[in-house]
């Protein structure tokens, strides 16, 4: 008992310089420009501003990088739900003849480097004539097979008692009313871990929407807005803090508030 | 296709009197109904199999296809260079630079990152451990932040003029001079170390997932064995997550290959090129807004190559993981 208290002697000053760079990114967001000059290591500002948010939010347009952000990785998530949970179920249930080539070819394709394929994804969204809205961007991120989801909707339908898919075969449901109406509000689980990760990996994306927004700076998302930006004012830092702080928090907060539906969605994938 | 010879009596309309016993020993015994349910499955593998062969398999041929030609992007690739595209990526030195530092990103992240989070792992999953939860979430919280934002605000607290980590390391008197965290010679280190603390969180929680997999009776068996720490985390701990560790390496493996977002945001691969990795070397050719001509052919072709090292490697790991995917499959 008191040898497990010596470890938070150990893991407190870890975890607080681990998230320091955050607590800095808030703090410097609120100091005034001279303060941020001056330097100093003090976290509370001497004299809190919103300086920096108005400099960031409409000078550097970060309030139109927040919503095209947004749309971005609603509409990703929306997709990849969509497709990840159909074709999860048609490969869980009922041996389908070809299911094992299928799935073998996509656990084939789960690691293929990132740089390796964007190039005719690039010219393939470019010839569909979607290049110029954020839509493409948006197929780039959800088109190529979300394997992990796959497997998950697939291993969690296959789970599912064969009673209740025969019980409703009784009442004479189709397949696809099986499928919406019975099957996938039972799988909330997994719709809500695929969900909440796919939408931090849009949230968080950067190589497509950098590559997908190189001429077209008003379809930036708030990752490629702070590299743009840093890239024009690297000396700005409470400009600098306050967008890192725009793009951050929401997503920040998301995970607070579902953390615990993230970790068992990690352990149940792992365990699974 | 093993039952498609006789359609459902009854044509179009659905079978809805419940079959009188169903042996549950022959699940593949003929029924009717069977193709139709079949039909409804293949029509919802649809979208995901349309977008699977435009936007995963087509690539992929595209970009063999493609690394055969000398082509800016402009109108179709009609410049046939045969394997000339191919000769100048494997006699870069750059290009071998650029993969090198790839590859040493993924060392040490299998290397550094696996171990450190495993034993942070087995600490946290002591029940005794009070307030491990909230130490699990505070080391798990730069996974979800952008990559490309905390590599900026990383910049910025490294500047060598006035950055905190400077400021911070003078008034306690370590260091005389400011530290060049960003200088050519040790701007990979530190991007390294960055890639680290972004991805420590999940490895961690991997792990945390495969601890619970071990029975608790497991570990109070050991205990009336009297095998000490080590021991039952040699003995009890490894051997059951060992599957699971297979998963989580590959899984490190292929995260850690792409330290694109970290080192485009950090050093955009300089200073000098000291921090390029083949996603960079890869964007520069194709996307480099500086570039009066993009040269996709060439950009392909340094990515085959790429894709058919990682993948050779990735296979070297590959009867492991496939044992691990039938098991969970069945």
């Amino acid at each position: 008992m008191r040898r497990m208290h010596l470890w938070h002697l150990l893991l407190i000053p870890l975890c607080l310089a681990w998230i320091y760079p955050f607590v800095w990114m808030i703090s410097t967001a609120f100091k005034s420009e001279r303060e941020v000059f001056l330097g100093g290591l003090s976290v509370l500002p001497k004299e809190w501003t919103l300086d920096n948010f108005t400099r960031a939010w409409d000078t550097a347009h970060f309030g139109t990088y927040l919503s095209n952000t947004v749309v971005f990785s609603v509409t990703t998530v929306a997709i990849v739900l969509l497709v990840s949970a159909t074709s999860g179920y048609a490969l869980g249930r009922g041996s389908l003849p070809g299911r094992k080539v299928i799935v073998g070819l996509l656990i084939a394709t789960m690691f293929i480097p990132h740089g390796y394929t964007i190039i005719p994804i690039f010219k393939l969204v470019d010839g569909l004539g979607l290049n110029n809205g954020l839509l493409g961007a948006v197929l780039a991120t959800a088109g190529p097979a979300h394997v992990v989801p796959i497997l998950l909707f697939m291993g969690y339908f296959a789970g599912m008692p064969q009673e209740l898919e025969d019980a409703a075969r009784m009442d004479g449901a189709s397949y696809p009313r099986i499928f919406f109406r019975i099957m996938l509000p039972l799988a909330k689980p997994v719709i809500g871990t695929v969900a909440l990760f796919n939408f931090m990996a849009a949230w968080n994306a950067f190589f497509i929407p950098l590559v997908f927004t190189l001429g077209r700076p008003e379809l930036r998302t708030l990752g490629v807005g702070m590299y743009s930006f840093f890239g024009q004012e690297a000396t700005d830092w409470g400009g600098l803090a306050a967008a890192a702080t725009i793009s951050l928090l929401p997503i920040i907060a998301i995970f607070l508030f579902l953390q615990r539906t993230f970790v068992e969605g990690i352990a149940g994938a792992v365990k699974s | 296709m093993t039952s498609t010879s006789t359609v459902g009596p009854g044509g179009t309309t659905e079978q809805v009197a419940p079959p009188p016993q169903r042996p549950p020993a022959t699940p593949r015994r003929r029924r009717p109904g069977t193709l139709r349910r079949h039909a409804w499955q293949y029509v919802f593998l649809a979208p995901m199999l349309l977008l699977f062969v435009a936007f995963t398999l087509w690539p992929m041929v595209a970009s063999w296809w493609y690394s055969f030609f000398d082509w800016d992007g402009v109108g179709p690739a009609t410049e046939w260079v045969g394997f000339a595209n191919f000769t100048e990526v494997l006699t870069s030195g750059r290009f071998w630079h650029a993969f090198r530092n790839s590859f040493l990103f993924s060392l040490v992240a299998i290397c550094v990152e696996m171990p450190l989070a495993l034993l942070v792992a087995i600490l946290l999953n002591s029940r005794r451990l009070r307030g491990r939860n909230l130490y699990r979430l505070l080391l798990f919280l730069p996974v979800v932040t952008t990559t490309a934002v905390v590599g900026i605000v990383f910049a910025v607290l490294l500047d060598p003029a006035g950055g905190f980590i400077n400021e911070l390391l003078r008034s306690t008197g370590l260091v005389d001079s400011p530290v060049t965290f960003l200088s050519e010679s040790s701007a990979l280190p530190t991007v390294m170390a960055i890639d680290v603390w972004k991805g420590f969180g999940i490895t961690l929680v991997y792990w945390l997932a495969a601890l619970q997999t071990v029975p608790e009776d497991l570990y109070e068996a050991s205990k009336v064995d009297g095998a000490n720490g080590p021991q039952t985390l040699r003995h009890v701990t490894i051997p059951v997550i060992a599957p699971i560790g297979v998963v989580i390496l590959l899984l490190t493996f292929q995260r850690s290959m792409n330290p694109f977002d970290l080192v485009q945001a950090m050093t955009q691969a300089g200073p000098n090129y000291a921090t390029d990795v083949v996603a960079t070397y890869i964007y520069r050719y194709a996307f480099n807004p500086e570039l009066n001509a993009p040269r996709y052919g060439f950009a392909c072709a340094a990515g085959v190559v790429f894709g058919v090292i990682t993948l050779v490697m990735t296979a070297l790991q590959g009867p492991l993981l496939r044992r691990q995917y039938l098991k969970g499959s069945r």
